[in-house]
C-alpha cells in the first residue's frame, strides 16, 4: 500500500515536473514569438512580412499535428538532445515544442487585442519600439496572456498523460499500467482525482492571478 | 452662452491665483491682437497625403499652406472624413505627408531621423478623444511614462508627476487606476502625461468630444489656463463650435482634404464665407423660428403689414448694436425679434431681427439708415398683422 502511495506521489511530481518545465518553456518563448507575430506584420512596428508569414506557417505546422504523431515524429530530435526517449526529460521535448505554437497563438490574440490608440499614444509621447513592447503591449495584455497561460497548463497535463502512456512517467503511466493493464479500479479512480484537483487548482489560481492584473473594469 | 463664457472665465480665475498675474491680466482681445505678430511656429508647405485604402488610393489632403503662431490656440474644423485628423498629426509625425513638408521651428521634421523624432514627440504633447491611458498603469505611472522612457531619474520623475497632476487637479488620485475616474478625470490624467515633457505644442484630436458639456467647459478652462501661463502653442479639432468660439484665437475649416476658409475666430464664426462653414456653423445660428417662416410673405399685402429685417455685424468695423440710434434712424414701431449678438474676442458679431411697422420712411431709406449702424442689412420679408 506505501508502495502505492509513494508510486503515486512520484507521479504526481514527475506530471508536475513534465507540465512546469515545459509550460516555463513555452513561456519563455511563446511571448517573444507572439510579439514577433503581432509586429511584424504589414503596417507593424517591426514590419517583416515575408518572416511574420513564414514563422505564422511553422506555428501552425506544429498546432496542426496531433500530440501523439508529434511525440513520434520528435523522437529523433529528442534523443538528439536529452539522450535518451525514455522518462520525464524526454517528455519534456515535445511537449515544450507542442506548447509554445499554442501558448504563442493565444498571448498573440490578447496581444492584438491591446487597443491601437494606446501605441498611438505611445508613439506620440515619444516611446521608442521596445519601450512600447515592454510598457503597453505586454502589461495591457498581460490578464489575457496569463488566462492563456492557465488553457496552456490545462493542456499540457492532458498531453503529459499521454507521453506518460509510452513510457514518460508521470500520473498518466500510473493511470494507464494500473487501471488499463491491471484493472484495478482504484489506482485509476485516484489518479482521475487527482488530475481533476490539479486541473481545477490550476484554473481557479489562473483565474484568480489574471483578474487581479486585470485593472480595466 | 455668454453663460459658459462666463463660467470658463470663473473657472480660470481660480487657477490664476498662483498664475502670472500680469499675462493673465490681459483682455482677451488684447491677447488676441498681440498675436498677429507673434512669430510661426507650426508652418504647413503644400501638404498632400494619400492613404492606400482597400479600394485605391485614398486622397486625405492636398495642397495645404499654412501657419500655426507661436503661442495661439489654433481650431481645425471640418466635416467627418475632412482631413482633420491626418492634418493634425502630421505634426508629430504619427502621420507621414506624401507631399509638402511640416516646418516646426521653422525645421523640415520630414528629415528627421528616430532619434530625433522622438526628441521631437518629447516636445509635443498630445491628447485624445478616447484618452488613451494605459489601463494597466496607476495615475501616476501613466504620467510617469514618458519621464521614464526618456531616462529621466526617478526622484525628478516623482517631483514632476506631482505638479501637473496638482496642475489638473487630481492630487488625491495617484495611486488610482484610469478604469476607476470619471472622463473629465481620464482626460486630465492625459493632459497631465502631454505636459509631462514641458512641451511647447499641445496637439488635441476631438479632446472634449467623449466629455458632458460641463465637464467640457472645466476641460477648456484648463486648456486655456495652460496656454495663457505655459505660453503653449494648442492645435485642436473638434466638432463641437462652443469649443471653437470659447478658446481659439484662429481656426481653419477642411473640406475634402483642403483648406475652405481661415482666419481668426470671429472674422470666421461673425461673417462665414463658405458653405461649409455655414453648415458647421448652424447649430450656433440662430435662424428664424418655423412659426415665423410659415407665416413670412414676400409681400406686403395691407399698409401695415411688418417689415422684417435681419441686421448683420461682421465685427470688421468694430461697431456695436446701438439699439437707441437704430430706433431713432427707423422710427415708427420696432420689435426685437430674435437677437443672435455675441461677443468674439472683443468684437461684436451676429444678427439682430427686427420688425418696422409704421415707419415714416420708405423700404429702400430703412435700409440705407441701417446700414450706417449695421454692417449688412437684408430684407427677410414682410409679417401679417394680426
Ligand atoms: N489609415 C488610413 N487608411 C486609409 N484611409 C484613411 C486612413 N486614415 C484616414 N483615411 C481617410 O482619409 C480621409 C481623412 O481622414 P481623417 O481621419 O483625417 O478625417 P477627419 O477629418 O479627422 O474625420 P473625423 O471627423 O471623422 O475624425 C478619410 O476619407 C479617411 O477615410
Ligand atoms: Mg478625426
Amino acid at each position: 500500500m506505501s508502495l502505492l502511495i509513494d508510486r503515486l506521489w512520484q507521479g504526481l511530481l514527475d506530471t508536475l515536473l513534465m507540465v512546469g518545465v515545459s509550460s516555463l518553456i513555452a513561456l519563455i518563448a511563446g511571448i517573444p514569438l507572439a510579439v514577433f507575430l503581432v509586429t511584424s506584420g504589414k503596417g507593424g512596428m517591426f514590419e517583416a512580412v515575408r518572416l511574420n508569414r513564414l514563422i505564422g506557417s511553422i506555428v501552425n505546422l506544429f498546432r496542426s499535428i496531433p500530440f501523439l504523431i508529434l511525440m513520434v515524429a520528435l523522437i529523433p530530435f529528442t534523443r538528439l538532445i536529452v539522450g535518451t526517449t525514455y522518462g520525464v526529460w524526454a517528455a519534456v521535448v515535445p511537449l515544450a515544442i507542442a506548447a509554445t505554437p499554442f501558448f504563442a497563438r493565444i498571448a498573440e490574440v490578447s496581444l492584438r487585442e491591446v487597443d491601437q490608440g494606446l501605441i498611438e499614444a505611445a508613439q506620440a509621447m515619444g516611446c521608442r519600439r521596445r519601450h512600447i513592447v515592454w510598457h503597453v503591449l505586454l502589461p495591457e495584455a498581460l490578464p489575457g496572456i496569463i488566462s492563456g497561460f492557465t488553457i496552456t497548463l490545462v493542456t499540457m497535463i492532458n498531453s503529459s498523460a499521454m507521453a506518460g502512456a509510452i513510457g514518460a512517467g508521470g500520473l498518466g503511466d500510473l493511470a494507464y499500467r494500473y487501471g488499463y493493464q491491471r484493472f484495478d479500479f482504484m489506482v485509476m479512480l485516484i489518479v482521475i482525482i487527482g488530475l481533476v484537483l490539479l486541473v481545477t487548482l490550476i484554473q481557479l489560481g489562473g483565474d484568480k492571478l489574471a483578474k487581479a492584473m486585470n485593472h480595466r473594469t | 452662452m455668454t453663460g459658459s463664457i462666463t463660467s470658463i472665465r470663473q473657472a480660470r480665475n481660480t487657477h490664476e491665483a498662483e498664475g502670472d498675474q500680469s499675462s493673465h491680466a490681459l483682455p482677451y482681445a488684447l491677447a488676441a491682437t498681440t498675436l498677429e505678430h507673434a512669430e510661426t511656429h507650426i508652418r504647413f508647405q503644400d501638404i498632400g497625403k494619400t492613404y492606400s485604402g482597400e479600394q485605391g488610393p485614398v486622397r486625405a489632403l492636398h495642397g495645404i499652406d499654412l501657419v500655426v503662431r507661436k503661442g495661439e490656440i489654433f481650431g481645425i474644423i471640418g466635416r467627418s472624413g475632412a482631413g482633420k485628423s491626418s492634418l493634425l498629426r502630421t505634426i508629430n509625425r504619427l502621420e507621414q505627408p506624401s507631399e509638402g513638408q511640416v516646418l516646426i521651428d521653422g525645421e523640415d521634421i520630414g528629415r528627421y531621423g528616430t532619434s530625433e523624432l522622438v526628441a521631437l514627440r518629447r516636445r509635443i504633447g498630445m491628447i485624445f478623444q478616447h484618452f488613451n491611458l494605459l489601463s494597466a498603469k496607476t495615475v501616476r505611472q501613466n504620467v510617469e511614462l514618458p519621464l521614464k522612457v526618456a531616462g529621466v531619474p526617478r526622484q525628478e520623475r516623482q517631483q514632476k508627476v506631482a505638479s501637473l497632476l496638482k496642475l489638473v487637479g487630481l492630487e488625491n488620485k495617484h495611486d488610482a487606476y484610469p478604469a476607476q475616474l470619471s472622463g473629465g478625470q481620464k482626460q486630465r490624467v492625459g493632459i497631465a502625461r502631454a505636459l509631462v515633457h514641458d512641451p511647447d505644442i499641445l496637439l488635441c484630436d476631438e479632446a472634449t468630444s467623449a466629455l458632458d458639456p460641463e465637464t467640457t467647459q472645466a476641460i477648456l478652462a484648463l486648456l486655456r489656463d495652460i496656454n495663457r501661463s505655459l505660453g503653449l502653442t494648442i492645435v485642436l479639432i473638434t466638432h463641437e463650435m462652443e469649443v471653437i468660439r470659447e478658446i481659439c484665437d484662429r481656426v481653419v475649416v477642411l473640406e475634402c482634404g483642403a483648406i475652405v476658409e481661415q482666419g481668426p475666430v470671429w472674422r470666421v464664426f461673425g461673417d462665414p464665407h463658405h458653405d461649409v462653414t455655414r453648415t458647421l456653423l448652424s447649430p450656433l445660428q440662430q435662424t428664424l423660428s418655423d412659426d415665423l417662416k410659415a407665416h413670412l410673405l414676400t409681400q406686403p399685402l395691407r399698409q401695415n403689414d411688418a417689415l422684417l429685417l435681419e441686421l448683420r455685424l461682421n465685427g470688421t468695423n468694430s461697431r456695436e448694436p446701438d439699439l437707441g440710434l437704430l430706433f431713432s434712424a427707423l422710427g415708427g414701431q420696432l420689435t426685437l425679434v430674435k437677437s443672435a449678438i455675441q461677443r468674439l474676442q472683443g468684437r461684436t458679431v451676429g444678427h439682430l431681427l427686427v420688425s418696422i411697422r409704421h415707419s415714416p420712411h420708405a423700404q429702400e431709406e430703412l435700409i440705407k439708415r441701417a446700414r450706417r449702424i449695421f454692417d449688412d442689412v437684408e430684407v427677410l420679408g414682410y409679417v401679417a398683422a394680426d
